[in-house]
C-alpha cells in the first residue's frame, strides 16, 4: 500500500527529482517524504533556532520531532509548512525543493496547536475551505466534507460554530479540516497540549488509527516525551536547534546516544565515572563496573542506566555472577503506587534511582538500610558529557 | 474579571461609591434631560415652562438655513467617513500585521497625535495651510479636515479589534490554499468587521460633532449644522436650539446603540 | 537506514538572498497598506503642523494675514505679554485643575462600575457613560448654557436657596462647563484600566495582612496607572486648548487660550500671533504625549 501510495504521489508531484543519481526504482522506494539538507534558521543576528539540520523522514511515516521549549522543533515545522523560510539549506517534499513557496502553494496542511479554527464559519465551512480555496467542484466538497466529518467522529455537528464546541471536538475539526485536503504531508504542532490526560490518550491513539488508516505521512511536535514514544515509527530528539539523535522509539529509550536524550526520555540514573578499561568504568564512590563505553582510557563519561533495570540485594553473594554490583545506601523512599523509587546513595554523593515493582512479594527497604545495586552491563552506557 | 467576595469594600464604601455613582449619573444626565424637556416648553424663556407645544420642532424644519447645514453635515460627514475608513483599517492593517517597515515608528507616533490634539490648534493648522496652498475653503475642506482626525480613530478601534484575533488564523487560511486577496476577504475582514464598522460609526459621530475645526475651513454657503447652531447660542437662546439639540441627541443615541450592537455581534463568535 | 545524503546526493542550497527577498516583500507589503494614510496624513497633518511654526515668524500684513517676508520674532515676544501670560495662566490652571477633579472624582466612578460582580451590570453601566460621551459636545455645554442662565434652573435654585447667584458668565461656569465635558474622557479609559485588574493579586495582598486601604493603596492604585496617565493626557490637553466652552458659558474676563487664539484669526486680524500662540500649545502637547509614551502607557 505504501507503494502505491507513493507512485500516486509522484506522479501527482509530476517531477522528475533531477538531483539524484540511481535509478528510478530505487528512488521511489526510498523516496524522502521531507527532507532538510543543513537547513538553519536564524532570527534577526543572535538568535539561531535551527542549526544545521539534516533529516530524512520517509513516507507513510509517523515522525515527531520532540524536545524542550526553544529546540526549534516548531520553527522546523514551520519551514515545511512554508510558515518560515530557512536562512541557509533546503527543505525539499517529496524531492522538490521549496524555497521561499508561501503555505498555500506547498502539497502540505498543518494542524495549529490554538487550532486556527475561522470563529466565523461553521464545522463544515471550516472544513470545506481548503477544497474551495482549490476550486474543488461543489458536490465533491459536500461528499469529502461529510467523509472527514464521520473520519474524526463528529458526525452532526457540521453546523455548530466553534465557540459551540469542546476542545477536543475542536481539535478534531481542525485535524479534519486539513486531512480532507488529501495533503502528502500532515503537519501537527502540539495538537494535544491543551487537552487534559485522560482525553490526551484517547486522541493519541485515535491519531494513530487515523494516521494507518488514510497512510499519508504525519510529522508531529510535542515536548511530551511519552506523547513521542508511544506513538510515532521515528523520533527525532532536538535541543537548541540541533538534532541530538534521530531514530525509533526503542533506539531513543534503550540506546541513547549522547546525555541530553538519554535524561530527556524517561527516567535516567546518571553516575559521574571514568573509564578504566575496555567497556569498563569507575564510578565516583569508587566502584568498578562493566558497560558499554566508547573512548579512552582516562576520559570523563556519565554512567547511564534505566531504573527499572536495577535491581536491590543486601549483600554481594546474592545476585546472580556476571551483573554489575555497586554497594549503597537508601538515602529516601518515594511511593508511586505502582511501584516504589529508592534513591540509593553509592558513594561520593552520586546517586542511583532504583524503580521496584509494587508487588506483594517485593522486599522493602528502609532509609539508610545497606543494599547492592544489581546491573547487567547491557543496560548500561556510559556517555560522553 | 470581577472582585470576589472577600475582597469587595466593606459594606459602607460600597454603599458610599453606589451612591457616588448614581450622583454622577444624575449629573451627567440631568442637564441633557432639561434640554430635552424645554424643547416642547412654550415659553421662549428656556429657564421657564410654559406648556406643551411642538412650536419649536415646527420652526426648525422650516428654518431653511438649519436644514440646509443639516445637509451639509451629512454629506461631510459621509466622505470623511467612508474615506478614513478604508485609509485607517488599511493603516490598522500595516502597523498589526507587519511588524518591520519603513517609518513604522514614526507613523506609529503620528498616527496618535491627531487624538490628543486640541481642537483649535488643528482648525489652526489647517486654515494656514489651505490659505497656503491655495485650496478655497468650502465643503471639501470640511471633509479633507474630517478625514485628518478620523483615520486616527478609525485605526485605534480596529486595531484593538485585530489583537484580540489569533494570529494563526491567516497563516491557517494560508496553509489551506488562500491566496493573500481571499484571506482577506473571507477570514480577515469578516473577523474585524465589528471593529471596522465601530471605526466608522465613531468617525461618524465625529465628524457631526465638530465645531470648530469646521468653522475655520468652512467656505461661504458650506456651514454644518454645530457651527449653525454655535452661531445661533451666540446670537439668541431659544428654545429652538433645544430642539435642533434634542435631534443631535437622539441622533447619538442612535449611533451608540448600532456601535454597540455591532460589538456585541462580533463578540459572540470569539 | 538508507539516509539519501549517506548516497551522495548533492546538497541543494537555498539561496540566503532569497529568505532576504521573502522578508523585503513582506515588508512592503506593510508600507502599502499604510502608505495612502501616511500620505495623507503628511499632507494634511504634518504639513500643516510645520506651516503653523513657519508662520509664527512670517510678519503681519494690513489684514492680519501673514507676510511671508520679514521674518521676525514680534509674535513670539508677544507671547511675555503680561495679557497673554495672564490668560496663559489661567488656561493652564483650568486644565490642571480640570484634570485633577476629574480624577478625583471619575476613579471612584469608575472604580465603581469596573468592580460590578455581573458583566452584564458593568456593560449596562458603561452604556450609561458612553451615550452623554457620544452626545455632541455643543449641546452638553449649551445645557449648562441655560442651566446657569438668568432664569436657569440653577440659577433659580441658587438663588432661591441663597447659595449662589447667576453664575453665567464667569470662571467657575467655565470650569462647570470643562469639568462636565471631559468627566466621561477619564471614565472610559480609567474603567478599562481598572478591569483589567488581576484581582487575585489583591487577594494575595489581602492574604499577606494588608487591610482594605492598604490593598487599595498597594496594589490597585498602582496597577491602574495607565489608565490614570491616559485619562490626564485625555483631558488636560483638550482642556487647555478649550474653546467653545470658554465662548459659551464665558465671559470677557474669563478668556482662556482657545478663544483667544481664535480671536487672532477674527477680531484681532493677527494671523502670526495667532500661529505663534498655537504652537506654544503644540510644543507643550508634545511635551505631554513625550511624558505619556516614556510613562509606558500605550494604549488610548
Amino acid at each position: 500500500m505504501l507503494l502505491a501510495a507513493q507512485g500516486r504521489t509522484l506522479t501527482s508531484v509530476g517531477k522528475t527529482p533531477s538531483q539524484y543519481a540511481g535509478d528510478w526504482d530505487e528512488v521511489t522506494e526510498h523516496q524522502s517524504a521531507v527532507s532538510f539538507r543543513g537547513v538553519t534558521k536564524r532570527f534577526g543576528d543572535e538568535v539561531v533556532a535551527v542549526d544545521g539540520v539534516d533529516i530524512d523522514i520517509r513516507d507513510g511515516e509517523f515522525f515527531s520531532l520532540l524536545g524542550p521549549s526553544g529546540c526549534g522543533k516548531t520553527t522546523s515545522l514551520r519551514m515545511i509548512a512554508g510558515l518560515e523560510f530557512p536562512t541557509e539549506g533546503s527543505v525539499q517534499i517529496f524531492g522538490e525543493e521549496m524555497g521561499v513557496r508561501p503555505p498555500n502553494k506547498r502539497p502540505v496542511n498543518t494542524v495549529f496547536q490554538s487550532y486556527a479554527l475561522f470563529p466565523h464559519m461553521n464545522v463544515e465551512d471550516n472544513i470545506a475551505f481548503g477544497l474551495r480555496m482549490q476550486g474543488v467542484d461543489k458536490s465533491e466538497v459536500l461528499t469529502r466534507v461529510g467523509d472527514s466529518i464521520d473520519l474524526v467522529r463528529l458526525t452532526g455537528l457540521g453546523k455548530r460554530k466553534p465557540n459551540k464546541l469542546s476542545g477536543g471536538q475542536q481539535q478534531r475539526v481542525a485535524l479534519a479540516r486539513a486531512l480532507v485536503n488529501r495533503p502528502k504531508v500532515l503537519l501537527l504542532d502540539e495538537p494535544l497540549g491543551a487537552l487534559d490526560l485522560k482525553l490526551r490518550q484517547t486522541m493519541q491513539l485515535e491519531l494513530k488509527d487515523i494516521q494507518s488508516e488514510v497512510g499519508i505521512t504525519f510529522v508531529y511536535v510535542t515536548h511530551d516525551q511519552e506523547e513521542a514514544l508511544t506513538m510515532s515509527d521515528r523520533i527525532a530528539v532536538m535541543s537548541e536547534g540541533k538534532l541530538a539523535q534521530v531514530g525509533t522509539s526503542e533506539e531513543i529509550y534503550e540506546t541513547p546516544t549522547n546525555v541530553f536524550v538519554a535524561g530527556f526520555v524517561g527516567e535516567m540514573c546518571f553516575v559521574p565515572a571514568v573509564i578504566v578499561g575496555d567497556n569498563q568504568v569507575r564510578l565516583e564512590g569508587g566502584s568498578v563496573v562493566a558497560a558499554r563505553a566508547d573512548g579512552a582510557a582516562g576520559d570523563d563519561v556519565v554512567l547511564t542506566v534505566r531504573p527499572e533495570s536495577l535491581h536491590l540485594y543486601a549483600q554481594m553473594g546474592e545476585a546472580p555472577d556476571g551483573r554489575n554490583a555497586v554497594p549503597g545506601t537508601i538515602h529516601r523512599r518515594v511511593f508511586f503506587g505502582d511501584s516504589i523509587m529508592y534513591e540509593v546513595d553509592v558513594g561520593a554523593a552520586a546517586m542511583m534511582d532504583v524503580r521496584v515493582e509494587n508487588i506483594p512479594s517485593a522486599r522493602r527497604w528502609n532509609e539508610g538500610d545497606s543494599v547492592i545495586v544489581d546491573f547487567h552491563p547491557d543496560a548500561a552506557a556510559a556517555l560522553a558529557e | 474579571m470581577s472582585v470576589s467576595q472577600g475582597t469587595s469594600a466593606k459594606r459602607w464604601v460600597d454603599r458610599l461609591l453606589a451612591i457616588n455613582g448614581w450622583l454622577i449619573f444624575a449629573f451627567l444626565y440631568l442637564p441633557i434631560i432639561f434640554v430635552v424637556a424645554f424643547s416642547f416648553s412654550a415659553s421662549s424663556n428656556v429657564g421657564v415652562w410654559g406648556g406643551f407645544t411642538l412650536d419649536w420642532y415646527d420652526r426648525m424644519f422650516q428654518n431653511s438655513q438649519m436644514m440646509n447645514a443639516l445637509r451639509n453635515s451629512l454629506w461631510v460627514a459621509l466622505w470623511s467617513t467612508i474615506i478614513a475608513t478604508v485609509l485607517g483599517t488599511a493603516a490598522a492593517l500595516a502597523l498589526d500585521r507587519y511588524k518591520r517597515w519603513l517609518g513604522r515608528g514614526p507613523f506609529d507616533a503620528v498616527l496618535y497625535l491627531p487624538i490628543i490634539i486640541p481642537d483649535v490648534t488643528m482648525a489652526v493648522m489647517l486654515l494656514l495651510w489651505f490659505t497656503q496652498i491655495g485650496i478655497g475653503l468650502g465643503k471639501e475642506t470640511i471633509i479633507l479636515a474630517h478625514i485628518a482626525f478620523n483615520i486616527s480613530f478609525v485605526a485605534i478601534v480596529v486595531r484593538a479589534r485585530l489583537s484580540h484575533m489569533d494570529a494563526s488564523i491567516e497563516e491557517a487560511a494560508s496553509d489551506l490554499y488562500a491566496t493573500r486577496w481571499q484571506a482577506f476577504r473571507k477570514v480577515t475582514f469578516p473577523l474585524i468587521l465589528p471593529g471596522v464598522l465601530g471605526g466608522a460609526l465613531l468617525a461618524l459621530t465625529l465628524s457631526l460633532d465638530d465645531v470648530v475645526i469646521a468653522s475655520f475651513v468652512q467656505g461661504p454657503g458650506a456651514t454644518t449644522l454645530p457651527v449653525y447652531v454655535f452661531g445661533l447660542i451666540k446670537r439668541s437662546v431659544t428654545p429652538e436650539i433645544n430642539a435642533v439639540s434634542t435631534l443631535m441627541l437622539g441622533a447619538s443615541m442612535i449611533l451608540v446603540f448600532a456601535s454597540l450592537g455591532f460589538q456585541r455581534r462580533g463578540e459572540k463568535n470569539d | 537506514m538508507t539516509d539519501l545524503k549517506d548516497r551522495g546526493a548533492p546538497v541543494e542550497q537555498v539561496n540566503p538572498e532569497l529568505e532576504k527577498k521573502a522578508n523585503r516583500r513582506e515588508s512592503w507589503r506593510g508600507f502599502f497598506h499604510a502608505a495612502p494614510a501616511y500620505v495623507y496624513l503628511t499632507f494634511f497633518f504634518i504639513l500643516p503642523l510645520i506651516i503653523v511654526f513657519v508662520f509664527s515668524f512670517a510678519s503681519r500684513s494690513r489684514t492680519g494675514k501673514p507676510l511671508l517676508a520679514d521674518w521676525n520674532l514680534d509674535s513670539w515676544i508677544k507671547l511675555l505679554d503680561p495679557l497673554v501670560r495672564t490668560i496663559a495662566v489661567r488656561s493652564l490652571w483650568m486644565a490642571i485643575l480640570n484634570t485633577v477633579i476629574c480624577l478625583i472624582i471619575g476613579y471612584p466612578f469608575a472604580y465603581w462600575i469596573a468592580t460590578r460582580a455581573k458583566r452584564s451590570t458593568r456593560t449596562f453601566l458603561l452604556v450609561l457613560v458612553l451615550i452623554p460621551f457620544w452626545s455632541n459636545f455643543l449641546v452638553r455645554t449649551y445645557a449648562w448654557r441655560t442651566l446657569l442662565g438668568n432664569d436657569g434652573l440653577v440659577t433659580q435654585f441658587g438663588e432661591a436657596t441663597g447659595l449662589w447667584g447667576r453664575m453665567l458668565f464667569t470662571e467657575p461656569a467655565v470650569f462647570i462647563g470643562l469639568f462636565y465635558g471631559y468627566l466621561p474622557f477619564v471614565v472610559l479609559p480609567l474603567y478599562a484600566a481598572i478591569e483589567r485588574i488581576d484581582w487575585s493579586l489583591v487577594e494575595a495582598a489581602r492574604d499577606l495582612y494588608a487591610s482594605g486601604s492598604q490593598a487599595f493603596r498597594r496594589v490597585t492604585l498602582p496597577l491602574s496607572k495607565p489608565g490614570i496617565i491616559a485619562g490626564s493626557v485625555l483631558v488636560f490637553i483638550p482642556s487647555l486648548g478649550a474653546y467653545v466652552t470658554p465662548d459659551i458659558l464665558g465671559g470677557a474676563k474669563t478668556t482662556l487660550l482657545g478663544n483667544y487664539i481664535v480671536t487672532q484669526f477674527g477680531g484681532a486680524r493677527n494671523w502670526p500671533f495667532g500661529a505663534s500662540l498655537s504652537s506654544a500649545i503644540l510644543i507643550v502637547m508634545l511635551l505631554a504625549t513625550l511624558f505619556y509614551f516614556r510613562s509606558d502607557g500605550k494604549t488610548l
